[in-house]
């Protein structure tokens, strides 16, 4: 099956049997390791091919992370510049070669051209609150499992307390005190979200230490660092990956919703809750305004589901 | 058991008092004091300080802390409340009492007269979205769960997911688009202010299909999980070669047992559910508890926000060690480790 899936690419498959080459020459264990990375989790990508579902969660984020990089080239307006023009009927054209074909919002600022700003903000600060998340849920997690005794018996009850405070409150919380902005929510997400995945990976460390590598890694000599991150960690990455997706699709809701409760990315600057909870007092007049946003978000956060969906099945699979 | 119990109870303890102590340390951050934010934009200095010291917000915070917590569980009485002070703060309760949460600068009241009318209102809207969420995925995760990789499953996974994907002020936006702009049945806001236009049956339709809307597709997933994992067990192959009937092999040996899971994480996942209630007041302008808790947080209203922040931990432990209980309760095989 593996053979069978990774054939599909040629030129994929000769960076991976350069990096074993060069991993067994210099019997370096790290580049051994990173080949067995990239390679599971291409090979992964390459069984997501058969499942619909995952394949058009792959399109819908593949079309916003697009969107995204070539924003400039996207659209000829700037996403804050006012047209008093449209003020009198910001309703969309529906056709892309009209000028503002998607209309304007309630200051003549373009709306599609707003959408793909806001993509950059959304598809900037969510990965990174969610790296820095794992960054210090996996340190937590291995420690805790890995080590054991006190250190696993502080960090659970840490973990124990922050996971028992609702979520969203913990948000509203930390976002008021110490104000909004793009570090801000990637702090508070970190904050929120870091026990959670700590506990996953120290599931799977408590699970995978008794193997016999980590016993010959452990002979040979090599320091507990090298244990947890090389010979542990590559191999709890299953779970985390799937759980990883997951956190996208709700970090980039958090981001939305902070945005929409006033706590988000400050004006002018486009952010999709921000411009929800704009545009809903003239929903009744021009609806477009509230709703275009909201496809947006929505389309973004069901493409990293149905994803995470599909790799859950195929990492149950192997 | 009753160590178990008592464990988690001691735990449960300890995390409140981590956690209210927390948000007061972390309101130390907030831009702009109480002060002057009671007294609003065009007060003088000169008033502002009054008030700060009035508030006695200058002294240490560990002292703050200690205060509101003697206030809290009638130790002390609160001093905010002398007449000295002449800050018009009166509570017909009395002074100290046992769960005097002190007074809300935002409302001008005591915050027992405003916490429990709002958390009575979010009571009845979350009540009403859990007797239909639960129905609801049930039904789905059941159907989609007892065969799975079917096309039946696949389908209602997939609206289970999309539904979840979807945050709440955006499906709040689709549905007003719907029946507020196009169809003009229902009512924009649900401030619970009846109109003769709008009976008060008409605000909690659109807030209650947000909340079911965004949650079922979470609990029906779980439920899907669970029954998936029970559908491979040996009990149900050998009901199902003894010539039962399918749906009795359903309803009677599958459905009891995979209920064990959701059950729990139902009640595990309240701090979900807490969430939703949160945004969906906020929305739809709906005076309950989750929306008091944002106006609290954004006005600096240290005893309010306390308030909140500690009922709303005291329903999201209650209801974890609850089901912590329950889960050992409904599987005896886990009940005496």
């Amino acid at each position: 099956m593996a053979d069978q899936a990774s054939g599909g690419k040629g030129a994929t498959n000769d960076v991976l049997a350069w990096l074993l080459d060069r991993a067994h020459d210099a019997d370096n264990r790290i580049l051994e390791m990173l080949y067995s990375v990239v390679h599971g989790t291409l090979r992964w990508f390459l069984l997501l091919r058969e499942s619909p579902a995952a394949m058009l969660g792959f399109v819908l984020i593949g079309f916003w992370v697009f969107v995204a990089v070539f924003a400039p080239f996207l659209t000829s307006y700037d996403p804050n510049a006012l047209d008093y023009a449209m003020l009198a009927d910001p309703t969309p054209k529906w056709m892309p070669w009209e000028a503002h074909w998607l209309g304007t919002d309630e200051l003549g600022r373009d709306i599609w051209s707003r959408l793909i700003w806001g993509s950059r903000t959304v598809l900037m600060v969510a990965p990174i609150a969610v790296f820095m998340a794992y960054l210090v849920g996996c340190t937590m997690g291995m420690l805790a499992g890995y080590l054991g005794g006190w250190v696993d018996m502080l960090i659970s009850r840490i973990s124990d307390i922050i996971l028992s405070f609702p979520v969203l409150i913990l948000f509203i919380i930390l976002i008021t005190a110490i104000g909004p902005s793009a570090l801000n929510i990637i702090i508070a997400v970190t904050v929120a979200s870091s026990p959670g995945i700590g506990r996953i990976a120290r599931g799977m460390i408590l699970d995978l230490r008794n193997h016999e590598y980590v016993d010959a890694a452990k002979i040979r000599g090599e320091s507990a660092l090298y244990i947890m991150v090389v010979e542990l960690l590559p191999n709890a990455r299953g779970p985390l990956i799937v759980d990883a997706c997951v956190r996208m699709g709700y970090t980039i809701i958090t981001i939305g919703v902070l945005g929409f409760l006033g706590l988000g990315l400050p004006p002018p600057d486009p952010d999709w809750g921000g411009m929800v909870v704009k545009a809903k007092g003239f929903i009744s007049i021009w609806p477009h305004m509230a709703i275009l946003p909201s496809i947006a978000i929505s389309s973004l956060v069901v493409g990293f589901n149905l994803l995470a969906d599909g790799l859950r099945e195929i990492s149950m699979r192997d | 058991m009753i160590v178990f119990i008592a464990n988690r109870l001691v735990l449960m303890a300890l995390t409140m008092v981590i956690s209210s102590f927390l948000v007061f340390g972390i309101m130390e951050f907030s831009p702009g004091n109480v002060a002057s934010k009671t007294l609003g934009p065009y007060a003088s200095d000169e008033s502002k300080k009054v008030l700060f010291e009035k508030l006695q917000l200058g002294d240490p915070l560990l002292v703050r802390y200690g205060r509101w917590a003697g206030v809290l569980t009638g130790l002390i009485e609160d001093p905010l409340a002398d007449p000295a002070l002449d800050l018009g703060f009166d509570d017909p309760r009395g002074h100290q009492y046992f769960g005097n949460f002190g007074y809300s600068t935002l409302f001008k009241a005591p915050v027992n007269d405003v916490l429990w009318d709002r958390l009575g209102n979010t009571a009845i809207l979350a009540g009403i979205a859990f007797a239909l969420i639960i129905p609801l995925s049930l039904v789905f995760g059941v159907l989609s769960g007892m065969a799975e990789g079917s096309l039946l499953d696949r389908g209602l996974s997939l609206t289970g997911i999309i539904f979840t994907s979807i945050p709440e002020f955006a499906s709040a936006v689709f549905l007003m688009a719907i029946f507020v702009v196009w169809l003009g049945v229902l009512p924009g806001t649900s401030t619970l202010n009846v109109t003769p236009e709008w009976p008060l049956a008409t605000h909690f339709v659109l807030p209650v299909m947000v909340l079911v809307l965004y949650d079922f597709g979470y609990v029906a997933r779980m439920v899907r999980g669970s029954m998936v994992e029970v559908m491979t067990k040996h009990y149900i192959r050998t009901a199902i070669l003894k010539g039962l009937p399918y749906r009795v092999v359903i309803l009677r040996h599958a459905l009891r047992n995979a209920m064990i899971a959701p059950f729990t994480v139902i009640l595990l996942q309240i701090n979900w559910l807490i969430t939703g209630v949160v945004v969906t007041e906020v929305i739809f302008a709906y005076p309950g508890f989750g929306r008091m808790l944002l106006e609290a947080a954004l006005f600096g209203d240290i005893a309010l926000l306390e308030a909140a922040t500690v009922v709303a931990l005291t329903v999201a432990v209650t209801t974890q060690v609850i089901g912590d209980i329950g889960y050992m309760l409904l599987n005896p095989r886990i009940r005496f480790v």
